[in-house]
């Protein structure tokens, strides 16, 4: 197993209303099977043991599966691998020698709570305004009550990949929430058990985006470069034609 | 790695010690070994199930293999996934449509491609069995307070079978709360309820004062060393195998490191802001009293069952059930007559031994019996 000897540049700020700054940390002998998280814990730990503050950052899973870890990495959001989470990012990724940049999730609406540690709470209201269907519990369906087509499963399937991270926010240049809401939407819209809901949905999800402050889509598509899941641009053509149809609909009743 | 890789994959060890010292060495490669110097040991002592026997007795046998110094992988911690046969029969694109996410986790991990090399596989740490007792309706000794899910103790038993956890979320979820808690809620008028009662008081002040305590150690060792310091301890001793006398000096050096752990932890900061080291404080100090309890658990219960298996509850040639070809040799014992009961520890305070509760667990349509999966 080899090891690394590495420069971190890391953004440090202490609180939501604190001035942020770079501080620069060196982390020497990485062996390069660990991931990028637990390269931060081995300097975390030495960190602690010399007295100072460990680096704040958000994880959960490690395992690429629940959206919790962020981080932009030498200026892209889960680091230049590409279809990954910083979770799954591994060392041997990285040369030894290198400088790597760490820094949040930035957007407006992602505020920084501190150092690598972004509130994201605005996906959660998000889903509140319609990001779920209303079912009776209770009692249980009879099996194949509800057929669904295979591609429609496939297709529902792969907006449903989406973990909310929020790297498509924090790698557009207009802080778009765009590609996490369509997809969000897209889930449920594509099947039958989100019919009944769908115009309140899609009006509901798209106010409280814009409410957010997360900004519009210009269609730069980085968004989809970034997406750990490789969600599909696709989906935003698809929520604008549902939106269109949905303010109609409100507009005529 | 998810369990249902098992469903196409064979799960094998080389059948020789050399041969395995020399694929840790990296000399021999997974693919250079001939067939008839594999041991597919799943399918070979358990020819009806395969490679789909359950959670529990593959951990073991994995645990077996390499204990036997037959395990793979730079630290002999490892037995071969292997998915060459089922590529061969079902093309890759089938097997990438089943598992495709599972098997780039598994490349971004590794760094070895699953499609061309067998993945290597260890058992880890994933559920434990048990959590907080609950009664019928899910509401435990703390009148209000329903617990759903994998956090409580009610369905898995003593071990978790795959997706456990979805079906526990989906039963109580769908089926079990929404008929029970109405029903709690119906017999409860809000009151009127204020922060001045003593007890809230009381614990306020407690909460504060643990935060405080924490702070004020300013110790030599940092939160991850003793979770490390533990989770080792309780790997070695309370894990996949256990006996009495691990048991024993696991109960004697927990205490042990808990006490370091209250004099000698670092937790820096000072609580004003968010403070990921203090949380994590907190819940290795839980664990610390948590895996004492869980020895204590192993310790009292004089059988093997499912996910707990005591070294000394297993069965032996001396064994009718052995005699006759129905089990193997080594495989767990229970011993229904005393332990057909559920254990629910009542929590007395730190440091203090819990008490216990036991639970009869009534079988009337179905008697429990000795499964063979062989
Ligand atoms: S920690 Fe869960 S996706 Fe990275």
């Amino acid at each position: 197993m080899a090891t690394l000897n590495l420069t971190l540049k890391i953004w440090r700020q202490d609180g939501p209303h604190k001035a942020g700054r770079i501080e620069t940390y060196d982390a020497h002998g990485i062996p390069d099977d660990a991931s990028f998280l637990e390269m931060l814990d081995i300097v975390n730990e030495r960190i602690i043991e010399q007295g100072g503050e460990p680096v704040h950052f958000d994880h959960d899973c490690r395992e690429g599966i629940c959206g919790a870890c962020s981080l932009t990495i030498n200026g892209i959001p889960h680091g230049p691998e590409g279809a990954v989470t910083t979770c799954q990012l591994h060392m041997r990724k990285f040369n030894d020698g290198d400088t790597i940049w760490v820094e949040p999730f930035r957007a407006k609406a992602f505020p920084v709570l501190r150092d690598l540690v972004v509130d994201r709470t605005a996906f959660d209201r998000i889903i509140q305004a319609g990001g779920f269907i209303s079912v009776r519990t209770g009692s249980a369906q009879d099996a194949n009550n509800l057929p669904i087509a295979k591609d429609d499963a496939d297709a529902s399937f792969s907006a449903a990949a989406c973990i909310g991270c929020g790297a498509c926010v924090a790698a557009c240049k207009n802080a778009s929430a765009m590609l996490f809401v369509s997809a969000k939407a897209a889930h449920l819209n594509l099947l039958p058990q989100g019919q009944p809901e769908k115009t309140r949905r899609v009006l509901g999800m798209v106010q409280q985006m814009d409410a957010e402050g997360f900004g519009n889509c210009t269609n730069q598509y980085e968004c989809e470069a970034v997406c750990p899941k490789e969600i599909s641009a696709g989906f935003i053509s698809k929520l604008n034609r549902d939106y269109a149809l949905a303010a109609a609909k409100e507009t005529l009743t | 790695m998810s369990e249902s890789l098992r469903n196409d994959g064979r799960v094998w060890a080389p059948k020789s010690k050399e041969t395995a010292a020399k694929l840790r060495r990296g000399e021999l490669k997974p693919a250079d070994i001939a067939e008839e110097d594999r041991d597919y040991y799943l399918e070979r002592k358990y020819p009806s199930f395969g490679n789909l026997a359950p959670r529990d007795i593959s951990s073991r046998s994995a645990k077996e293999a390499c204990d036997e110094g037959r395990g793979v992988a730079s630290t002999g911690l490892g037995v071969y996934l292997d998915f060459r046969d089922s590529i061969k029969r079902l093309g890759e694109s089938t097997i990438r449509a089943r598992y495709g996410n599972l098997f780039q986790m598994y490349e971004k991990i590794s760094g070895a491609n699953p499609y061309q090399t067998p993945m290597m596989i260890y058992p880890a740490v994933h559920y434990t069995m048990g959590g907080l007792w609950v009664d019928y309706n899910l509401m435990s000794n703390l009148p209000g307070l329903h617990v759903l899910g994998e956090a409580n103790f009610s369905d898995h038993g003593a071990n978790r079978l795959g997706a456990s956890a979805l079906m526990q979320g989906l039963a109580d979820g769908y089926f079990v709360i929404p008929a029970t808690l109405p029903v709690y809620l119906s017999t409860v008028s809000p009151g009127s309820i204020t922060t001045s009662h003593p007890e809230f008081a009381a614990a306020k002040a407690n909460a504060e004062g643990r935060l405080k305590t924490l702070f004020n150690i300013q110790g030599k060792r940092t939160v991850d060393s003793f979770h490390r310091q533990l989770g080792l301890l309780v790997w070695d001793k309370c894990g996949m195998a256990r006996n009495e006398k691990g048991l024993q000096e696991a109960l004697r050096e927990i205490p042990a490191i808990r006490a370091e752990f209250w004099e000698n932890v670092r937790v820096p900061g000072n609580g004003e802001n968010l403070n990921m080291e203090l949380e994590k404080a907190g819940r290795v100090a839980d664990f610390l009293e948590f895996g004492e309890l869980m020895c204590q658990d192993a310790l009292n219960r004089e059988e093997s069952c499912g996910g707990h298996f005591r070294e000394e509850h297993q069965y032996t040639d001396a064994d009718p059930e052995v005699a006759s070809g129905y089990i193997s040799a080594g495989e767990a014992k229970r011993h229904d007559d005393k332990f057909s009961h559920v254990s629910a520890w009542e929590y007395n305070g730190e440091g203090k031994p819990a008490t216990l509760h036991s639970e009869s667990l009534e079988f009337t349509d179905v008697k429990p019996s000795v499964r063979s999966y062989k």
